[in-house]
């Protein structure tokens, strides 16, 4: 009879019950209490855990702001405007979700770049790495509809400008653009689609997160050396090792958090944004939001519309081949000189991109720009695959534990604990 | 470990200070820093400026502009009282129906009507303005780069154009309005309006006072935004070296 029964060790005896017939409590406690985590992180692992915050917080103001936001041309602005004025506590849902999208793309790209130096995208952990950059495409698509939402000037011209985008595209181009539209110009069904898919898509995210989870609880995570751990020495137990340490990382990201929505919640949105969407004006100049202005500078450095927009795709599309293009087996850059600089400049390129996508596309920005784009993809297409084959890196250490504790004995407590657990 | 940290961190603020340059200069002088207490991070409104700026915005500023956003009863939040804000609503005539005859009718306004708009759409406000459409100044100090110093710039900006600019019909010179040519006329001179706290009617201070009462019309919640973000940090704050003692204490042999 019992055999259908999972073998629960759980102590109370209704929890046991349930975890007898649906083990999620030992799957929590595999997954998140005593699972094997490398000793040595440093704070760059904290992100993961505040994307997944963030994801939520997002999901639950969006939420609130859904049962008084109206998606209809004539009155969406309003009802942005009267949420904030009428509803109980209304400007605070609106300022956290608005401010909250501008952290999770904070959050997101430290935690990529994190990825990106420290090679968690190497073997095993590739299909790990490309279902984050589906997540990010995901939330790039979100916030995108997000933004159309209140219906302010740069809503509408933003997404007239990102819309016309897929124009370029021969033969389907003209297709596209009228299904995103629902019809001839970004109106009424622009908006109500828009709404539809915003209130969507972050439910997907939440799909391909767990995907993303779940590779990781198969791999496990890289950590800064970037060796694997080879025992139980080299690990500690998620619980309490990583719960302390991400609480702490949590409140340091609240108060920044809370810096922004409390005392400046508006200085990462344009001013324009509070004037009534008018299709009979255009702004002086269309910027997308803080977020996406690298990638714009990509889109303006090209000369040719759909060269502008095949670069634009390519430069996250080619994440995606990321593991084959570096084909070094060492993963973290601390032990690799010349990528490492390589990589570091490649962080200046991207950080020079976002600051030119925020210019008007005039010179000097568009001629700097384009060196950017050039170092930008230059890195991924040719000094990587060049480096994996030249560049000779530093010995790397024995095991992690040598490297965290030094080569003396290691702690008796500390040794000990993770061996009981795991 | 903290060094790489503390240099991703400022990666991203410079990425952030990055941001609001987004919004290019353009012909626009930027307006000189006219010292607003609300301003000021942890600042609030000056209710009694507050309240003499809406006088002059409704004696000024509303024979063209709207405020739509705005409802008599949010007045209290200056300081009005209830009877005041019951009278200066019942001021105004206010469209509503239909009645049981199907018709509509005029009312005198009450406390919870929106502010009443001079006219009854944008075309006829161009009509009546040369073609130039007065915006709703529910929200302008937020619709504008740095709203409050460039609108009291605005207000306070007309001059006499530069011998040799080019001015087109009707306009006006302002120094702070892009590209300077501005379809309202001056709307502030000395003495419009008669305040009954005796304070002066100068141009500068009538631009104080309704650029006060925008900024708070466009941010309402301002006061109580920062006040709750105070406490909300300062625990958070505490919270931080909960955390942080609790970490130290169960790594500490971990290390
Ligand atoms: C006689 C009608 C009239 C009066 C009175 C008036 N305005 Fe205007 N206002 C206009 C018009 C017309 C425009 C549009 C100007 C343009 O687009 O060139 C305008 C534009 C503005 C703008 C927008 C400037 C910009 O940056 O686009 C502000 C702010 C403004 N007015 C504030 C005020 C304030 C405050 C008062 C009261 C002290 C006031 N106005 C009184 C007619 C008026
Ligand atoms: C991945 C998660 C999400 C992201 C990145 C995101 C992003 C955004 C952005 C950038 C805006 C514009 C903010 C502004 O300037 O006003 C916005 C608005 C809005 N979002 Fe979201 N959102 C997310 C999830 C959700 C969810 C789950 C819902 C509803 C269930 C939702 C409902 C709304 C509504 C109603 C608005 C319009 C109100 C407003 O503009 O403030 N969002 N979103």
């Amino acid at each position: 009879m019992a055999s259908g029964l999972h073998n629960s060790d759980v102590p109370n005896p209704v929890l046991r019950w349930i975890d007898q017939r649906m083990p999620v409590i030992t799957m929590m406690q595999k997954e998140y209490g005593s699972f094997p985590t490398p000793r040595n992180f440093n704070y760059f692992w904290n992100f993961g855990a505040l994307a997944m915050v963030n994801l939520m917080i997002m999901i639950a103001t969006g939420i609130f702001l859904a049962m008084h936001y109206t998606p209809h041309t004539s009155m969406a602005f309003d009802s942005v405007e009267r949420i904030m004025r009428d509803v109980n506590f209304g400007w605070l849902m609106r300022y956290v979700h608005a401010n909250g999208a501008s952290m999770f793309f904070i959050v997101v790209y430290i935690h990529i770049w994190r990825g990106m130096y420290y090679g968690s995208y190497k073997a095993p952990r590739e299909l790990l790495w490309m279902l984050g950059v589906v997540i990010f495409l995901l939330m790039m698509a979100t916030a995108f509809m997000g933004y159309v939402l209140p219906w302010g000037q740069m809503s509408f011209w933003g997404a007239t400008v990102i819309t016309n985008l897929f124009s370029a595209f021969p033969l389907v181009g003209d297709w596209i653009v009228t299904l995103l539209w629902g019809g001839f110009s970004v109106d009424n069904p622009t908006l109500n689609r828009f709404f539809a898919l915003h209130y969507l898509l972050p439910f997907v995210i939440v799909g391909v997160v767990f995907l993303h989870v779940v590779a990781l609880h198969i791999t496990g995570s890289n950590n800064p050396l970037g060796i694997e751990p080879k025992g139980p020495q080299d690990t500690l137990p998620f619980h309490p090792y990583y719960t302390a340490k991400d609480s702490f990382g949590l409140v340091i990201y609240f108060i920044v958090f809370a810096v922004l929505v409390f005392f400046a919640p508006n200085y990462l949105g344009h001013p324009d944004n509070y004037i009534p969407a008018d299709p009979l004006v255009t702004p002086a100049h269309i910027v997308p939001e803080w977020y996406f202005l690298p990638f714009y500078a990509i889109l303006r450095a090209v000369p040719d519309k759909l060269g502008g927009v095949l670069l634009m795709f390519g430069s996250i599309l080619v994440w995606f081949v990321l593991p084959w293009l570096d084909r070094s087996p060492v993963r973290s850059m601390r032990f690799r000189p010349i990528a490492r600089i390589c990589f570091l400049l490649w962080t200046v390129s991207f950080a020079v991109l976002l600051w030119c996508g925020g210019k008007p596309a005039e010179e000097p920005y568009v001629t700097i720009s384009r060196f950017a784009t050039a170092y930008y993809f230059g890195y991924f297409l040719v000094i990587l695959p060049l480096l994996s084959r030249i560049e000779k890196p530093l010995p790397l250490p024995e095991s992690i534990a040598r490297a965290v504790l030094g080569a003396g004995a290691l702690p008796a407590g500390a040794a000990a604990k993770p061996m009981e657990k795991a | 470990m903290l060094r790489t940290s503390l240099k991703a961190l400022a990666i991203v603020g410079g990425l952030l200070g990055a941001s609001p340059g987004a919004q290019a200069a353009g012909e626009s002088v930027a307006p000189p820093n006219a010292g607003f207490s609300f301003n000021s991070t942890f600042g609030t409104f000056d209710r009694a400026s507050a309240q003499r700026g809406f006088q002059v915005y409704q004696q000024v500023c509303a024979s063209c502009h709207a405020a739509h956003l705005l409802s008599y009863r949010n007045l209290q939040a200056l300081g009005l009282t209830e009877a005041q804000v019951a009278a200066i609503a019942s001021q105004v005539q206010i469209q509503d129906g239909p009645n049981d005859e199907g018709q509509m009718f005029e009312r005198p306004g009450r406390p919870s009507d929106r502010f009443r708009s001079p006219f009854p759409n944008q075309q006829a406000a161009r009509a009546a303005n040369n073609g130039a459409y007065p915006p709703d100044l529910s929200v302008i100090v937020k619709a504008r780069p740095d709203g409050a110093n460039y609108l009291y710039g605005l207000l306070t900006g007309y001059e006499d154009p530069p011998a040799g600019f080019a001015m087109g019909e009707g306009m006006n010179y302002n120094r702070y309005f892009p590209g300077h040519q501005i379809a309202m006329a001056r709307p502030l001179n000395p003495d419009q309006v008669e305040f009954a706290d005796n304070t002066p009617a100068t141009v500068e201070n009538m631009a104080r006072d309704v650029t006060t009462f925008l900024a708070w019309a466009a941010e309402p919640e301002l006061e109580e935004r920062r006040a709750m973000g105070i406490k909300i940090i300062g625990f958070l704050v505490i919270l931080a070296g909960l955390a942080y003692a609790v970490k130290r204490k169960v790594w500490a042999n971990a290390h």
